[in-house]
């Protein structure tokens, strides 16, 4: 499993008296943060809503790699997402019938079958025959699970993205085209001046109605056990017995999260609008 | 436009004159009204891929399995009862889900358009909220959150798995319908409302008679696309626990324990959505057609 | 190829053009002499509309000739690049890239297609907006302009590539009434300074005005042509009576 070292504890550390758990020693340029903390360690003597990931050091950097995971989860699948739709739709215009045949496969296939079914289906069938042997001669699989559920969500979003990316690319009226031409333009120069720019645009409503989808989809990663927050806060409720409040924080960060993603697309969306044409 | 061709076998209309729309920008069809939609290239063409695939690892596995070993096709249909059972499952949570989660829907929609504006920001928040949680978190949240039990009068009801789930993916749904409800509510032109205010209608009776009836035509098509959804969307209670298709598929491969079975058992259980999903996605397609919005 | 002056600018011979089975061009023969103006008028149909496409090589022809400056329309080795830089074009549905400015607009095709020097083409954009009345709209989006707006902008985009001859076709169709009177002293004036163009229209007012050659074409034919004092007047032709009689 992957964790990003983000501050564990090191040997012979103080340990804290209510988990035991080690605690990170103060250096002189961390800001000491311990009476924040100590107010969730008041609150829980208080009135026992136990919000471990806040005073308890190992659950906080628990916590925050899964948060850090997730994030790099979210992240690497949108971009390549994004990569796969703008590649999807150029072959679907491909000269070569093959080509175009094995598009509109990969687009029927991922598109409508359940992303989980797809993701067991990666992990588990695909996992178990590519395996290879490492330098004890164990069978381990070719790429951790990480790279699993970031390859399957990427190809699950790319299918829906070429669709987008198409549908934006025929919105362009060919006379639009026709007065590039007319211009002198050329068929590369007119794609990269006149028909793309506008494509885009067009598209942006639903590409960024997909990637919302595709942020709030990455949380079935935790079927495969890849240490995203949602899998982190199971351990942790598992071990400190506090699920209400780990469903809670969980529940708020995660629409917290999806709330930036849709509020930044909202500003670059109205950025990019077409002025006159465009709501 | 593709690979440079112009096959026009009727000669191309260059303006329509001053009676006709300018194509500044062409309307944006995904092949659907609603972008992300499962079902609408559901093809016969998809299901004969399915079928190819299933039909190719079903032969692979024959080939690799060791000798003596019932076939992989006798061994699904050996648990096709099994699964069918858990297929009926996830059916009949998609059916409770979509059905309370309509009804909720369109009351919170009507919250979204009231002219109170309490009413209105508050509704406003909860949808945002449950339309931004992702469906997982909001079925773990259900799952272990919501009582094992429930008094209601004198009698004690029990809640299995299924049916917290089945309420994890109501809330969702709840706030996809609502935003249905208001996208058709304010698609309705400015016209009708004037009409109606000048002959007297209440606001409710506008509503109810004049503006609603009106709606049903415009969201039928998204809301059978959110039904798609939602059948695609509940082996994710699998993972909570409930016993449906996703779970009993899981539970077969590991008590056969053959790993040539892991493909085709998989792509059996993808027939199995594939199937129950064509025919809703045909008649979404034709829907769509008949209620084209001008 | 040596072209001079004395000869055709544009020169159409027997040009055929099918679409399926349903012929659309069939047989027009035209000359355009440099500095004329030709006015084609004649009953609805793509056949007007095809034949300046097939002028600046937008659409193919199945067979004749036509030749721009000598140059050979046909030719499967033409330099469209070259074609289109004499040749400028001003469609009925104004065509503009609804994401880029007015002055953009107009300053695209120099900078990316002919390379020129920024500087340069932004004080001819800028001279080009004065010259169709549009100066003070430099930076507004197409879809902030009026329709007669948008097609002046359309005119001055041609411009910029500085062609021998401009197509129009049927550019007021689209606009109001009030707008069509705009775009119409545009394009007199530039006639007057001495533009080889081929205008498609039905503002017969205005082709009697700025002509100096009519032709009528009806189904792929040409079916009369004459300078407009005749052609108004004397008609020869059955067709071209009547065609008039309904349009005057």
């Amino acid at each position: 499993m992957e964790y990003l070292a983000v501050g564990l504890p090191e040997e012979g550390a103080r340990t804290d008296p209510v988990s035991r758990r080690e605690l990170p020693t103060l250096q002189a340029d961390m800001i000491d943060l311990t009476p924040f903390w100590d107010w969730f360690r008041e609150l829980y003597a208080t009135t026992g809503i136990k919000l471990t990931i806040f005073y308890d050091a190992f659950d906080r950097a628990r916590f925050a790699n899964g948060f850090l995971t997730s994030i790099r989860l979210m992240g690497l699948c949108i971009v390549a997402s994004i990569v796969i739709g703008v590649l999807g739709a150029w072959a679907q215009g491909s000269r070569l019938r093959l080509v175009r045949l094995g598009t509109a496969a990969y687009i029927q296939s991922f598109r409508n079958t359940p992303p989980l079914v797809q993701l067991y289906f990666f992990y588990f069938a695909l996992g178990s025959y590519l395996r290879v042997t490492n330098n004890l001669g164990l069978a381990v699989p070719i790429v951790s699970n990480f790279t699993w559920a970031t390859i399957c969500l990427s190809l699950y979003a790319g299918a829906f993205n070429v669709e987008i990316f198409r549908a934006g690319i025929e919105a362009v009226p060919s006379e639009t085209v026709n007065a590039a031409e007319a211009l002198g333009y050329g068929r590369l120069a007119a794609y990269m001046h006149v028909i793309l720019p506008l494509a885009f645009r067009i598209s942006l409503p639903a590409l960024n109605n997909n990637l919302v989808n595709l942020v709030k989809t990455t949380t079935i990663a935790y079927a495969i056990a890849v240490p995203e927050m949602l899998y982190v806060a199971n351990q942790i409720w598992s071990d400190e017995l506090n699920v209400p409040e780990m469903m809670n924080v969980l529940l708020v960060i995660y629409v917290a999260l999806v709330g930036v993603v849709v509020y930044v697309m909202g500003r670059w969306e109205r950025a990019m609008r077409v002025p006159g044409y465009m709501p | 436009m593709s690979a440079g061709q112009r096959t026009c076998v009727s000669p191309p209309s260059y303006g329509q004159g001053s009676a006709g729309p300018l194509p500044v920008l062409k309307p944006f069809r995904l092949g659907a009204i609603t972008a992300a939609s499962p079902c609408s290239s559901l093809t016969a063409r998809t299901g004969a891929l399915l079928i190819i695939a299933l039909a190719l690892s079903v032969g692979i596995g024959e080939a690799q399995a060791a000798p003596g070993t019932p076939s992989i096709l006798a061994t699904i249909l050996k648990w096709t009862p099994l699964l069918a059972q858990g297929f009926a499952l996830n059916i009949t949570m998609s059916f409770l889900a979509m059905a309370i989660g309509t009804v909720l829907g369109m009351a919170l929609g009507l919250g979204l358009i009231s002219l109170n504006r309490p009413v209105r920001a508050s509704s406003w928040l909860v949808t945002q909220f449950f339309r931004n949680a992702p469906w997982l978190v909001l079925l773990f949240y259900c799952i272990l959150l919501m009582p094992f039990d429930v008094r209601i009068g004198g009698t004690i009801v029990p809640l299995p798995g299924w049916a917290k789930s089945t309420a994890g993916l109501t809330l969702p749904v709840m706030a996809n319908v609502a935003e249905l409800v208001r996208g058709a509510v304010q698609s309705i032109p400015a016209g009708q409302w004037e009409a109606s205010e000048a002959l007297a209608f209440s606001r409710l009776r506008t509503l109810r008679l004049v503006i609603l009836p009106q709606c049903v035509k415009r969201m039928t098509p998204p809301w059978m696309n959110l039904y798609a959804l939602v059948v695609v969307g509940t082996p994710l209670a699998s993972i909570v626990g409930v016993n449906e298709a996703m779970t009993l598929t899981g539970d077969v491969l590991s008590a056969e324990g053959r790993t040539e079975l892991l493909v085709p058992m998989y792509l059996y259980l993808l027939t199995w959505f594939f199937a129950y999903c064509y025919p809703i996605a045909r008649a979404t397609v034709a829907l769509e057609r008949r209620f084209q919005v001008p | 190829m040596g072209w001079t002056s004395e000869q055709p600018l544009i020169q159409m011979r027997d040009v055929r053009k099918k679409f399926g089975a349903l012929t659309i061009i069939d047989g027009i023969s035209i000359d355009v002499m440099k500095g004329e103006v030709i006015c084609i008028i004649g009953p609805s149909g793509a056949g007007k509309s095809t034949l300046l496409r097939c002028i600046n090589a937008l659409v193919p022809i199945d067979s004749g000739s036509i030749t721009v400056e000598g140059q050979e329309v046909n030719d499967p080795k033409l330099d469209k690049l070259a074609l289109r830089r004499k040749v400028g074009m001003v469609f009925q549905q104004y065509n503009l890239f609804p994401h880029r400015t007015a002055l953009a607009n107009v300053m695209m095709a120099p900078l990316h297609v002919l390379k020129r020097n920024r500087a340069e083409v932004e004080a001819e954009a800028r001279a080009l907006m004065r010259k169709v009345r549009l100066d003070g709209k430099e930076d507004s989006y197409p879809g902030e302009l009026s329709g007669g707006q948008q097609q002046r902008v359309a005119i001055a985009r041609s411009l910029a590539m500085q062609p021998d001859v401009m197509l129009f076709d049927e550019v007021t169709a689209a606009l109001d009434p009030e707008t069509v009177k705009e775009v119409l002293v545009t394009i007199r004036e530039l006639a007057e300074e001495g533009m080889t163009c081929v205008i498609v229209t039905h503002e017969m007012g205005f082709a009697r005005e700025v002509a100096d050659q009519i032709y009528l074409t009806d189904r792929g034919v040409v079916v009369e042509h004459g300078p407009p004092a005749e052609f108004f007047t004397n008609c020869r032709d059955e067709r071209t009576r009547r065609f008039l009689s309904q349009v005057l």
